[in-house]
């Protein structure tokens, strides 16, 4: 058995690690699962001891998740070309650098607005207002940061070329975008690092990757989603009830 | 001018970084930022990180901004011994995968509690309502059992046989609740004794030397109204 990933495109680190494999033409058996149906609370569907959440890579007996970890081990071992994580010191620290950042604002801060739309509603709850209009205040100075201090005047958010960081950014900004945020909107730089990375990674494997997302809302909306289990549903309420 | 670090041992982060430098014999100029007089807002500081926040390192025109990437640089650039960042692809995944998680997951809890539970009361003289800080201690203990099952389990430390970054991170984030007076080693046996193991790797002296600001945190006088004005909104977030 070759390396596994196990993945919902419905996450956005899942995203990130999917369309880094694909691109790079690393073999994998995709075992996909579905968290609204709580898969990943479902010792069937995922690897024992790992810890109910997505990405997992198992490769061999060796697991691992999280997606930093795993792009890194995947562009290691299977020798991407060397601006995804490059082997100069400093130019690999700004990739570092962004990710920490990242985790502090990015992540999470752009899945809300899913949350609100289709998520919350999904179990019959409403997003109060007051934490939405935080969320879109926190959006907006993260996208503001986004562009100042990490794109500037480049291509991509640490370099000249393509990195990690910048997969794993489009990924979550691509949760909120998908569900009709305009993220891009007066916003004319990021909009063109936005095209840039997708021209770089190619309009199939974008459409393939975010077709997930891309049809969330509609899927909500003709009751096609499921029914989440009652222990998806308390843990749901858990997560919105994080909302700052 | 040599390696400068931009640290205030109040942090978590900054905690590690300097363990790090100092154990590894790392020369460095400390530039110490008092993050509670707003130090970290100065215009000469946002020239050495934009985002001001610490810690942060300057090495000749080269500016580095957050502690993994800090923690890594630092490791790599001054060839510091294998263990604390292995070369091995497993054993370093191993490393990246605990770095990873404790962002989000025990930083935001450790933060939250000792604020909570000492700060806020103690120097910003704010009321936290006992459901609050309930369900952050809840929560903290949570990471905590994750962190025993999932990372430590039967290892002598977090991502093998010997010490890495990840236990620099580990011991440093769990040091802010201990020191807002959380018993998070009280009834946890296996995490006691691999802070033992940690405190002995790194050294005692070394040890009681980072986390000498933090420990005496719970005396600090009330902070003067000019503070509290200053501050309060900054840590809102925090009351959640």
């Amino acid at each position: 058995m070759g390396l596994e990933l196990y993945l919902d495109l419905l996450s956005q680190p899942s995203r990130a690690v999917y369309i880094f494999a694909k691109k790079n033409g690393i073999p994998f058996q995709l075992r996909a699962l579905d968290l609204l149906k709580g898969h990943h609370l479902n010792p069937e569907f995922l690897p024992a001891n790992s810890l109910q959440r997505v990405p997992v890579l198992k490769d061999g007996d060796f697991l691992l998740t999280e997606s930093v970890a795993i792009l890194i081990y995947l562009s290691i071992k299977y020798q991407t070309a060397d601006h995804w994580y490059p082997s100069d010191l400093q130019a690999r620290m700004r990739i570092h650098e962004y990710l920490g950042w990242h985790g502090d604002c990015i992540r999470s801060t752009f899945g809300v607005s899913l949350w609100a739309q289709v998520l919350a509603p999904l179990i019959g709850i409403q997003v109060p207002e007051e934490k939405l209009k935080r969320n879109r205040a926190a959006m907006d100075r993260a996208l503001q940061c986004l562009e100042d201090k990490f794109l500037g005047d480049k291509a991509f958010l640490t370099g000249q070329q393509v990195t990690l960081a910048d997969i794993m950014a489009l990924e979550e900004l691509m949760q909120a975008v998908a569900i009709g945020c305009d993220l891009f909107e007066g916003r004319p730089r990021l909009a063109a690092w936005r095209q840039r990375v997708e021209a770089f990674l190619g309009a199939d494997l974008c459409r393939e990757t975010h077709s997930v997302i891309w049809s969330i809302r509609e899927l909500a909306a003709n009751k096609k989603l499921p029914d989440p289990p009652p222990e998806m549903r308390s843990r749901m309420l858990l997560r919105i009830a994080r909302i700052p | 001018m040599g390696l400068e670090l931009y640290l205030d041992l109040l942090s978590q982060p900054c905690r590690a970084v300097y363990i790090f430098a100092k154990k590894n014999r790392i020369p460095f100029e400390l530039r110490t930022v008092d993050l509670l007089k707003g130090q970290h807002f100065s215009d000469a500081f946002a020239q050495v990180n934009p985002l001001r926040k610490v810690p942060a390192l300057k090495d000749g025109d080269f500016t580095l901004a957050e502690s993994v990437a800090i923690l890594l640089y630092l490791s790599r650039k001054y060839e510091t011994p294998d263990h604390w960042y292995p070369q091995d692809l497993q054993a370093r995944a191993c490393v990246d995968e605990y770095l990873a998680w404790q962002h989000t997951a025990l930083r935001s809890a450790c933060t939250r509690a000792m604020w909570q539970k000492m700060m806020f009361p103690v120097y910003l003289g704010v009321l936290v309502p006992p459901e609050t800080l309930a369900s952050t201690l809840a929560e903290l203990d949570k990471c905590l059992q994750l962190l025993e099952d999932k990372f430590l389990k039967d290892k002598d430390f977090l991502a093998g046989p010997h010490i890495s970054v990840a236990d620099l991170v580990a011991i440093t984030e769990l040091m802010h609740p201990v020191s807002a007076g959380c018993p998070v080693f009280k009834n946890r046996p296996k995490l006691a004794a691999w802070r033992q193991r940690v405190e002995a790797a790194i050294g005692e002296d070394l040890f009681q030397e980072a986390h000498k600001t933090i420990l005496k945190a719970k005396d600090l006088p009330p902070a003067d109204p000019a503070v509290k004005e200053r501050l309060k909104p900054l840590v809102q977030v925090l009351l959640h």
